[in-house]
Formats: structure tokens, sequence, C-alpha cells
């Protein structure tokens, strides 16, 4: 670990955090339908789409509606997806005439953009045309991104009102969201990330002849426009199979920094946004206190992990850290921190592999994703995971003290209690479920890349990945398989819809109930004592949930490495 | 239900036409205005031939160049075309080698590098970016050290001083960003042009 290596994650750390009020601020403005310095151009579009869809902005809709018109919305998109990639050879923009993607990894990609994880079981440049990319994939990192945020505010709706019978309008808040969050952004954006050279064409790969005589094609495409929305909506898709690492997507230290912002931007000023609208801005800043802990624990473990190296390079003699799989232009600092940062989120980009990491340090990303992404998180998701695991928490603090347990001036009952334990509990079912399928299943063994316990975290990796909704593998099991394809695509859905509608009933809940005011037997949440329950109920429920199969997978394959074993 | 089939349609085609056209088309054409060289993958072109892009490594073998880092990428097997061979520095199929640290591949493929290039220069460390694949196997650098260790080998294939190859490296290589960011990098096709295009001679 060196001083140039901590400044970076120093300035990452200090730039996320001076974004958040000022995002914040603006994303609360949003949702509760004030004007700001984009409504004078926004405003008549946003009019058009409703007039088009029967919409009256001003009716607000029941957690229940809400959460049907968000299940069709996506139910859609799923269709209009999976269409494309079907009949992507009838369809326009396809100058590398690439055939009809297979029924099976159409409907893994199609669930996995939809469900926000971009889990990638084909190669993007060898598999997709331009159309696809454009109009399938790009759109679907809009609106499942924007879906996450909805959800999320209908939750903090929940509570922030007193006795209301409604929890928003999922229409108004998916189209604000993209019109005047998502797309503001993304175009300034995509320009800087152009200018640092990333490329964005319509033409078709280059004939090149290398300085030794050799041909080589390069896949280009229109890239930057669906780099930054990737970023930004945590989606993590990349157009080129090798993600973020490949230097068409990530050109420059500066693309990386800015990346690795737009991953955590507006994960972080949702909780912001939270506390402005409960009336409390501390509320959030506690929150994020919670979340910026475990991610500098988690830093620090895989930063130190990469840069020691592995038994082998130390023995060869070979000084610099663990460099397999990752890019000079980065090194292992960038590496490192780009790793923990994707999987606190739900990202899922990558610009080195994982698979390649060291055994600890690949545990890092492996245990931020079991712990169901509530270190910033998802756009939305995250603050909706962080919200239930509140719930846990308070409720254990009820416990404690005895006292019926209440969270910014909402009482909670035990039927919160239930339905954030059902959500919580949904993740480790089907992440250890499909694990222990798999390593008995011998054709899914036949797709391990690695020997020996390298192996079994591999399998471990891409059920907890799609469980989570993250999209980053362990990349040397061959995913595009019928019974991963097929596995995948049910771990995906029931990792996002069946945390997605508890949470709704909870929102749906809280926002019936009065306010009760703050007593002397109120526990304060937003003091230190707060942040260490919270992490330490994460920790616990994470820890003695996971820690069997880590045991198995990275911990063993640490102490092998250690004794020089080899698989 | 039926209620919100209506606004889950119209919603969902209006905000994918202008998220998934409008907006990547309205960025094509801005990029072609402001940046054409990065829009069109930052080209390098010696007269009409294009010999490859300033960010996508390529292959080198001769000892009159600079060799990048090893290349874990495949391409489909000319005589079989369901299955996939070694094929570094294959531009339209990127990825690493995806092999853990308890790997015997891996320690096997390392080890046998670490041979090749001792025999080389037998003065110096063996740098480990010049032994270890890189995550999209087309990495256009190496690190400044992996570029001075390969010195003596250019400097002999092409009958040059050392030192003036190694000037020439020097001037090549690229710091941190604003002495922050990244790591020193050298990228290796610039530096072969350059070592082509007068320093070499």
């Amino acid at each position: 670990m060196t001083v140039f290596g901590w400044a970076q994650i120093i300035l990452f750390c200090a730039i996320v955090v001076a974004l958040a009020p000022l995002l914040g601020g603006y994303m609360t403005r949003v949702f509760s339908g004030e004007r700001t310095f984009l409504s004078p151009v926004l405003q008549p579009v946003e009019a058009g789409f409703y007039r088009l869809a029967g919409v009256d902005k001003n009716h607000e809709q029941h957690w229940l509606s809400y959460a049907i018109a968000m299940l069709l919305f996506n139910a859609g998109g799923f269709f209009l997806l999976y269409g494309l990639m079907r009949l992507q050879t009838l369809l326009p923009f396809n100058p590398a005439d690439q055939s009809a993607v297979a029924p099976d990894l159409s409907f893994n990609t199609a669930m996995s953009f939809v469900t926000n994880t971009n889990w990638q079981n084909y190669g993007g440049e060898s598999t997709m045309s331009y159309l696809v990319q454009m109009l399938g994939l790009t759109s679907q990192n809009f609106l499942s991104a924007a879906t996450g945020i909805a959800l999320a505010m209908a939750l903090v709706r929940g509570f922030a009102r007193t006795s209301a019978r409604t929890v928003g309008n999922f229409w108004v808040d998916v189209v604000r969201c993209t019109l005047y969050v998502l797309l503001p952004i993304c175009i300034p954006v995509a320009l800087v990330l152009i200018w640092q050279g990333i490329p964005q064409t319509l033409g078709a790969s280059i004939d090149a002849t290398t300085l030794e005589g050799a041909h080589q094609t390069i896949a280009v495409g229109p890239v930057a426009s669906q780099v930054v929305i990737k970023m930004l909506g945590t989606n993590g898709g990349g157009f080129f199979n090798a993600n973020a690492a490949h230097p068409f997507e990530n050109p420059t230290a500066l693309s990386n920094l800015i990346q690795m912002v737009l991953i955590f931007a507006l994960g972080a000023a949702m909780t912001n946004v939270f506390g402005r609208m409960v009336g409390n801005q501390r509320q959030g800043w506690a929150i994020l206190a919670a979340m910026g802990v475990l991610f500098l624990a988690g830093v620090a473990v895989c930063y130190w992990a990469e840069a020691n190296g592995t038994t082998l390079l130390d023995s060869l003699g070979l000084a610099g850290g663990n460099m397999e799989g990752k890019e000079v232009r980065f090194g292992i600092v960038a590496s490192a921190l780009f790793a923990v940062v994707t999987t606190a989120a739900s990202c899922g980009a990558v610009n080195a592999m994982h698979d390649s990491f060291t055994a600890l340090g690949g545990m890092i990303p492996l245990i931020n994703m079991e712990l169901g992404e509530i270190v910033i998180g998802g756009v939305g998701a995250g603050l909706y995971g962080m919200l239930l695991f509140v719930i846990v928490t308070m409720f254990i603090a009820g416990l404690m003290v005895g006292r019926t347990p209440e969270y910014v001036g909402k009482k909670i009952d035990a039927r919160e209690v239930k339905m954030a334990m059902l959500a919580i509990l949904v993740l480790p079912l089907v992440m250890l479920g499909w694990t222990a399928v798999a390593v008995v299943y011998p054709p899914a063994v036949a797709s391990m890349g690695n020997a020996g316990p390298h192996g079994f975290s591999e399998v471990l990796y891409a059920f907890t990945s799609q469980a989570a909704n993250n999209g980053s593998a362990f990349a040397g099991l061959t995913g595009n398989t019928l019974f991963y394809n097929l596995t995948g695509a049910v771990t995906m859905f029931l990792g996002r819809f069946w945390m997605i509608v508890p949470a709704m009933a909870i929102a749906g809940a809280l926002a019936a109930k009065r306010k009760v005011a703050v007593s002397s037997g109120t526990f304060p949440t937003t003091g230190v004592l707060f942040v260490g329950l919270l992490i330490g109920v994460i920790l616990i429920v994470g820890g003695l949930t996971f820690f069997p199969a880590l045991a198995l997978g990275p911990i063993v394959e640490h102490l092998a490495m250690q004794s020089g074993s080899l698989f | 239900m039926l209620k919100e089939l209506r606004p889950a349609i119209v919603i969902l085609v209006a905000l994918t036409i202008v998220t998934g056209l409008v907006y990547p088309l309205t960025i094509t054409g801005a990029a072609r205005l402001l940046f054409p060289y990065q829009a069109q993958g930052s080209l390098i072109a010696q007269g009409n031939k294009i010999v490859g892009s300033a960010l996508i490594g390529q292959q080198f073998t001769s000892d009159k160049y600079f060799h990048g880092r090893p290349s874990a990428t495949t391409g489909p097997d000319p005589k079989d075309a369901s299955k996939t061979v070694p094929a570094p520095y294959n531009a339209a199929n990127s990825g690493g080698s995806n092999l853990g640290p308890t790997s015997k591949v891996l320690a096997d493929r390392v080890k046998a590098d670490v041979e090749k290039l001792k025999g080389e220069n037998p003065s110096q460390p063996v740098p480990v970016d010049l032994v270890t694949t890189s995550g999209s196997g087309l990495d256009p650098d190496i690190s400044p050290a992996a570029a001075l260790f390969q010195v003596p080998r250019v400097a002999k294939a092409r009958g040059l001083p050392e030192d003036r190859v190694r000037a020439l490296v020097a001037a090549q290589t690229e710091g941190r960003l604003m002495g922050w960011l990244g790591e020193p990098r050298v990228n290796v096709l610039r530096l072969n042009l350059a070592l082509d295009q007068g320093g070499g001679r």
C-alpha cells in the first residue's frame, strides 16, 4: 500500500460526500414535483408523455397499484428486450452481422438488464448488434435504474407521510427520474468520457495492420452513451466483454475516477433525499456514515490483499502486487478500489478480473454482495435494502430495552419486521441454495474455470452476484450454458422482486401510520450508537449466514495458497 | 390492473425511444463534431493505412520492438468455429485469463515467462506486469520498469546505443495525472512508432 494509493481513495470519498447533498437537494425537488432549472425545457416533454399515456400526474397510487404498475412496466421491458435480441438479424444497425441471440441466452440477458443486474453470459462485441446495445440495453440501463429510484422514493414517502393512503405515482416518478435526473447527468458526462477516449460511432469494426504486419480487427461502437448510464444507474453491463477493463470503456485514470464517482453518486444522494424528506438531514448522514465505515473497511482489506500479491508471485521474486487480470493504467489501488465500489453498489462493472484477485481480495466483493449491497447499494435498491436493515436494527434495539421500536417518528410493528425479514432472507436462500445445487450437478461443475476451492468460489460468486443484482463475475465460469442461463434468470428475478414487494408493503403500512412524538424514551437514530448498532446487525446477520460458505471458498483457498498448494 | 396497461405500454415505448435512440444518436452526432478522433477509436494512420488504435494494445514478437504484456484473449479456431484458440490482442473479443491465485496453469505460465525474461536480461528484476495478463487482454501500456527492462534487447536488435533507447522510453513515459491519479505508464504502440520514426535510426 502506498501514500499515492490512499490519496486516491480519499479523493474519491471526498467527491462522493461533497456531491451527496447537492444531488440530494436537487432530487428531493424533482420528486416533490417542484420547479427546477430544467423545468422550462423538460416540463412540456413530461406533460406530453402523460397526455399520451393517459396519466394524471396529480393522482397518487396505493402501494399495491404502485407495485403493479412497476411490475407491468418491467414485464414490458423484458419482452421488448427479448424480442430485440431474437430479431436482431432483421433489424438495422448491425454492421458486424451478428446472428440472432439464442433463446436461453436472450432470456437470461433480458432478465439481467430488467432487474438492473447486467450479468453477462455473452461478450458484447461478439454477440450484440448496435441496435440491441442502444435500443435494448442502453434503454434498460436507464429504465431499471429509474425503477429502483422510484421504489426507494415510495418507501421514503412511507416514512415521511402521516396517515396517508398513497405513496406517489409510479409513472410520474419513473418519467421524472429519467428526464430530470439520469439524462441531464449522462449527456455532459458522456462527452467528457469521449474526450478521454471512449469511442462513440455507428461505424463498423476497424481493420488495422499492426506494425509487425499482422491483421487486427478492432471492435468499436456507440460505447460512451452506454458506459455513462451503466455506471450512473449502477447497472454495470459492459459494451465489451472485458467491461471497464477494456481501454475503450475506461481509457484513463481520470475516466476511471469519473466512473467510480458515477457509481456512488445517486446511491449516496438517496440517503440525503431520505434525510430531507423525513425532515432531518442527519438521519440521512447517519445511514451514509454506517455505509462509509463498511466501505472503508472493505477497501482497506482488498487493497492490502492485492498489494501483498500471491505466494506464487512472491516465490518468483516478482514485486508490485497481484497484477494478473489488472491493467497497468489503474495498477493495484484503482483496481482494488473499483472492485469494492462496484460490489458495494450493485453496479457490477469491473476494471480488473475479480477471478484473478487474491483469495482475500476477491472475498471482499463477495461479502459486499452477500450483505445485500447496502453499502451505498444500487440506485434506490441500496437505500431500501439498508432501510430494511434499519427496521431490524430498531426492532432489536427495542427488544433490548423492552419498548416498541420506532424510527423517524413511525412505530415499527410486527408486520414491518416480518416483511423486512422476508426480504432479507431471500438473498441467502437463493445464493446458497443454487450454489448447493450447482456444485453437485455435473454439467454445472464442468463450467468451472478453476480447480479446487477457487472453482467453488466461482459458482458462489455467480449466484451471489445475480441474486444481489450486481452482475460482476468470477468470469472463468462458463455461464452461457442452459443450466446457468435458466437458474441465473430465476435468481435475478427473485433477488429483485422478492425484495421489492415486501419493501412496498412496508411503504404502504408506514404511510398509513400516525407520527409519534419524540420523547425521552426515543432511541436517537442520528448518533454514533445507532450507526454502531446498525453496522453490528448487518455484520452479524451477514456473518452468521455466509461464513460457512466463505470458509469453503476464499478462506480455505487463502490457507492453501499460503502453504503453497496449487490446483 | 387494466388501468395501468396503457401507461405501461406508452411510457415504456416513449422512454425507450428517448433513452435508446434519441440519446445515443445525439451523443454520436455531438461526438463526431467535438471529438472526431476519439469518437472513431483514437486510430493511428501511417499514410492511408491504419496501424492500430492508440488505446488498444497489439502483439509484438520481434526483438526490434518493445513487447506489451501477455494477453489471454482468444479467437475462433480457423479449423472448427465452435472452438476457441489463443489469439493474443484480439480486439474483437476482449477478456482476461480469469486464473485464480492457486491455479497451476497460471503458475506454470508465469514461471515459464519469468525464465524466458531472465535469460533476456539477467541484470534486472523481472517486472510483474510483463508476466501477468491484463484484464482486457488489450492493455496498451506497460510500466516504465517493464520498458526499461527491454532496452538492452531492443538496442541490440537495432544496433543503437542503450542510452538513446532509454531516452526514448523516458520521453514516452506518462506520469500520474496531476501527480496524483493513476499509475506511470508507457504506451507500447506509441513507443514503437517513435522507434521506427527516427528515434530508432
